[in-house]
């Protein structure tokens, strides 16, 4: 399909944060609505610095609640153990067939580092750095396993074909694991990983190692120029810049009534201690949605409710409803996986050999 | 038939999802997926139907190695335990749900916090199979490597839970975060946990390991012991020494449930059972797998041996690394010695004594020998309950849950309903007091 305005097709996310709620059913309701409205997918934040549950737990739990919508939790690299994280975001994907994301992020405080007692606190360049090694050493876990390395062949004994399997020996300034994984290569190839891209110590790890960037940003101006960096530094890291989304994110409060914005806001975001909010209407942000993508400034959106109950119900009813009725949306998922959703194709295994091996043919472009 | 001790004594039931082990028989044509969701589904909703107490996961954190190459004869991949059990959450409702993960390679505050969310989403039915493991082999895996020794995992691990518990206990009963301290010798930490207080308190602490610090271990410290004394006696034998060291803790004997793990193989006769428990055994030992087993013993390369021949003449070579990431057979030569005297005097060969040896089942015989089995192991203080290993996967459980759980309920010995609606309900347990 050829979209009619911007880029490529226009892709919404949301968050669903509900802080100091544990319990899964009211995770579920809003990734059920998100999902009515055919949202790529949903995020949940997630820190040690402050109460709240553990959120991949919480996706976890809403998986097998919801059928499309993607689930991408916010899981930290700087005090967890890269294999536990690699094999919890590659369960996530088989709980959910295929519909995981990793937001990746650090613990940069002294007084997340005194929760862990291993390490004190490094500057966030350093921690960075350190989560680009996660990330990569958590893609080449996910590879492996080759996806038909179970044989089942009752003639050898063999339930795998041990030489479909691989150490990954990866070596980071910090970590190193041996390998291989313990969980068989997920549904998705690699379940996509996420960088909020704002800040510049994390724009490099997102250029190299996210398949979707979040950028806070305040104009299309500054979202078009944030997208056309981070394309080049993945370029120069020698990636498909094609296979990197970029997505505003803005944090959005609909409660001000059906179009009117705040007077003085001229349907803009403003800028807020929690980044570039927007105030107003579903129907002004439906306009500042396309807008922005029409003039090629991203590839989507993240919003992150002002109230999660009441604002995502307007975003859905709303804002998107209206998207849909001008064809800028889909109104339904063409696809299962949330790689399908975003347009990206399922990773190759770098492991897997050429030679006689159609099914890695497959893959994203290198 | 007896007085039926066992009306006063309830047994309690759990499962294994059987993953990674040398048990499943994967070849059965009816063997599906040990990695999909539907399969865990499967087998939880049938131990759910069951009125099980718990469904019970295992955990490795380094596919096993044998003569430096990957292990291929066994199911190999499983999927992260505390992950599949919070997804699980979502499609049971009383069941609890066990993970076992390792006080070695994690951090208290972290897991602390995993397990607090499973206790939160499963509305109170978390679980925590507490295991160590000093094995530099796996610790290449990991950011810790593989530094601690034997002697430090059962310190460390009592260290680990009594820091978790102090986690667990932080918040105010008005539900406001209060700041803890830890400085211990092997933890020293501060802050603020990010959980209120999960509805069991405390998740259910299972304890797994036969050795004298872990069976002190689990007087001191555990909830259940899952164990694997399979006979009568030696059940007995383990029941009195557990339950006996748990008064020095101020414990009741109530307080330590004794759960060892179980297989079984029903027939509409006695005649059928035993012929297709012994079919089984074949399919769990094949030929391959026969050697294997004489390999992890002997410590040296036996490809040579026809597994339908003598076991060999030559001597097991001792202290060899031949095989990673599996229990050591710490005296190779006391357990050559017997297999071979076993081999000579019924006349076997390698495979047959491999199955002879290695492959027993526990409970064999019709639904209502089972039931009249298992009433009898718990009414004579051999265990409290067991922990179900199908050798199946999914539907292994199946047979259990259609016949021989109804006939363990005409009995008395088996609940008819959950009452309660957390695992510490089902299994009696108090919920702990909250020092706060």
């Amino acid at each position: 399909m050829t979209p009619p305005t911007g880029r490529g097709p226009l892709h919404l996310a949301a968050a669903i944060d509900l802080p100091e709620v544990h319990e899964a059913a009211p995770y579920a309701e809003l990734a059920l609505l998100a999902e009515r409205g055919a949202l790529d997918f949903v995020t949940l934040g997630d820190s040690f610095a402050r109460p709240g549950p553990d959120a991949l737990a919480v996706a976890a739990g809403i998986a097998p609640r919801t059928g499309r919508v993607g689930l991408v939790p916010t899981v930290t690299t700087t005090h967890t153990e890269p294999f536990h994280v690699q094999a919890a975001v590659a369960t996530l994907d088989w709980v959910s067939r295929g519909r995981a994301g990793w937001l990746v992020d650090v613990s940069a405080t002294e007084a997340e580092a005194r929760l862990f007692g291993r390490r004190p606190a490094a500057p966030r360049e350093e921690l960075w750095r350190e989560a680009g090694d996660v990330a990569d050493a958590a893609t080449r876990l996910w590879d492996s396993w080759e996806d038909d390395a179970e044989i089942r062949d009752v003639a050898t004994g063999r339930f795998i074909d041990r030489d479909k399997l691989h150490h990954v020996d990866f070596e980071g300034s910090t970590f190193s694991v041996r390998g291989p994984s313990i969980v068989p290569r997920p549904p998705q190839g690699h379940p996509v990983r996420v960088v909020d891209a704002t800040a510049p110590p994390a724009r490099e790890t997102a250029a190299r190692h996210a398949d979707v960037a979040l950028v806070r940003a305040a104009s299309a101006l500054q979202a078009d120029a944030a997208r056309a960096e981070l394309r080049g530094l993945a370029a120069r890291s020698g990636r498909d810049p094609d296979a990197l989304r970029v997505f505003a994110a803005l944090v959005v409060d609909l409660g001000g009534g059906e179009c009117a914005a705040e007077p003085g806001h001229g349907g803009g975001p403003l800028p807020t201690a929690q980044g570039p909010a927007y105030r107003g209407g579903p129907v002004d942000l439906a306009e500042l949605i396309a807008g922005w993508h029409r003039a090629g400034a991203v590839d989507g959106f993240h919003l992150t409710p002002l109230e999660p109950r009441r604002d995502l119900e307007r975003l859905v009813n709303g804002t998107v409803a209206l998207l849909q009725h001008r064809g800028l949306f889909r109104t339904f998922y063409p696809g299962s996986t949330l790689r399908e959703h975003l347009g990206l194709a399922r990773p190759a295994n770098r492991y897997a050999q050429l030679a006689g091996k159609p099914g890695s043919l497959v893959g994203e472009p290198s | 038939m007896t007085q039926r001790p066992e009306r006063h004594r309830q047994i309690h039931l759990a499962a294994h999802f059987p993953g990674v082990n040398s048990t499943t028989v994967w070849s059965d044509p009816r063997s599906g997926s040990h990695i999909d969701f539907s399969s865990f589904e499967h087998l939880a909703r049938t131990a759910e139907r069951g009125l099980f107490d718990f469904f019970f996961l295992a955990e490795g954190l380094r596919p096993r190695e044998h003569k430096g190459r990957i292990h291929d004869l066994d199911v190999v991949g499983r999927p992260e335990s505390l992950t599949v059990l919070s997804a699980l959450a979502a499609v049971t409702e009383r069941l609890g749900l066990a993970g076992t993960v390792s006080a070695t390679f994690n951090e208290p505050f972290e897991l602390a916090r995993r397990f607090a969310a499973l206790d939160h989403l499963s509305g109170g039915r978390a679980a925590w199979n507490v295991v160590t493991t000093s094995d530099a082999f796996t610790g290449e895996n990991f950011r810790r490597g593989g530094y601690l020794d034997r002697a430090d995992r059962y310190t460390r691990a009592a260290e680990f839970l009594a820091t978790a518990r102090e986690l667990w206990d932080s918040w105010t009963p008005q539900g406001r975060p209060r700041p803890f301290a830890h400085h211990g010798e092997h933890f020293r930490i501060e802050g603020e946990f990010t959980s209120p207080r999960s509805p069991q308190g405390h998740p259910v602490v299972i304890q797994a390991g036969d050795s004298s610090e872990g069976r002190e271990f689990a007087a001191s410290a555990a909830d259940v012991i899952f164990t694997r004394h399979g006979t009568l006696e030696a059940g007995r034998a383990f029941y009195a020494d557990v339950k006996g060291r748990l008064a020095a803790y101020g414990r009741h004997a109530d307080e330590l449930k004794i759960m060892p793990g179980v297989t079984w193989v029903l027939g509409d006769t006695a005649a059928e059972a035993q012929e297709k428990a012994a079919e089984i055994r074949r399919e769990q030992v094949s030929p391959q797998n026969a050697i294997l087993a004489l390999e992890q013993v002997w410590g040296v390369d036996l490809s040579s041996y026809d597994p339908d021949g003598p076991l060999p003449a030559i001597d097991p070579e001792p202290a060899s690394e031949l095989a990673q990431g599996r229990v050591k057979i710490t005296d190779p030569f006391a357990v050559a010695a017997k297999w071979r005297a076993l081999s000579e005097a019924k006349g076997l060969s390698i495979r047959q004594t491999v199955i002879e040896t290695t492959a027993r089942q526990s409970f064999i015989g019709t639904p209502a020998s089972v039931a009249e089995q298992m009433a009898e192991f718990v009414g004579a203080d051999a265990a409290d309950g067991f922990i179900l290993v199908p050798h199946l996967t999914p539907g292994g459980l199946d047979d259990f849950v259609g016949k021989v759980v109804p006939l363990l309920q005409e009995r008395g010995a088996y609940r008819t309903e959950y009452r309660g609606a957390t695992l510490r309900s089902h299994l009696g347990l108090r919920e702990p007091v909250w020092k706060g």
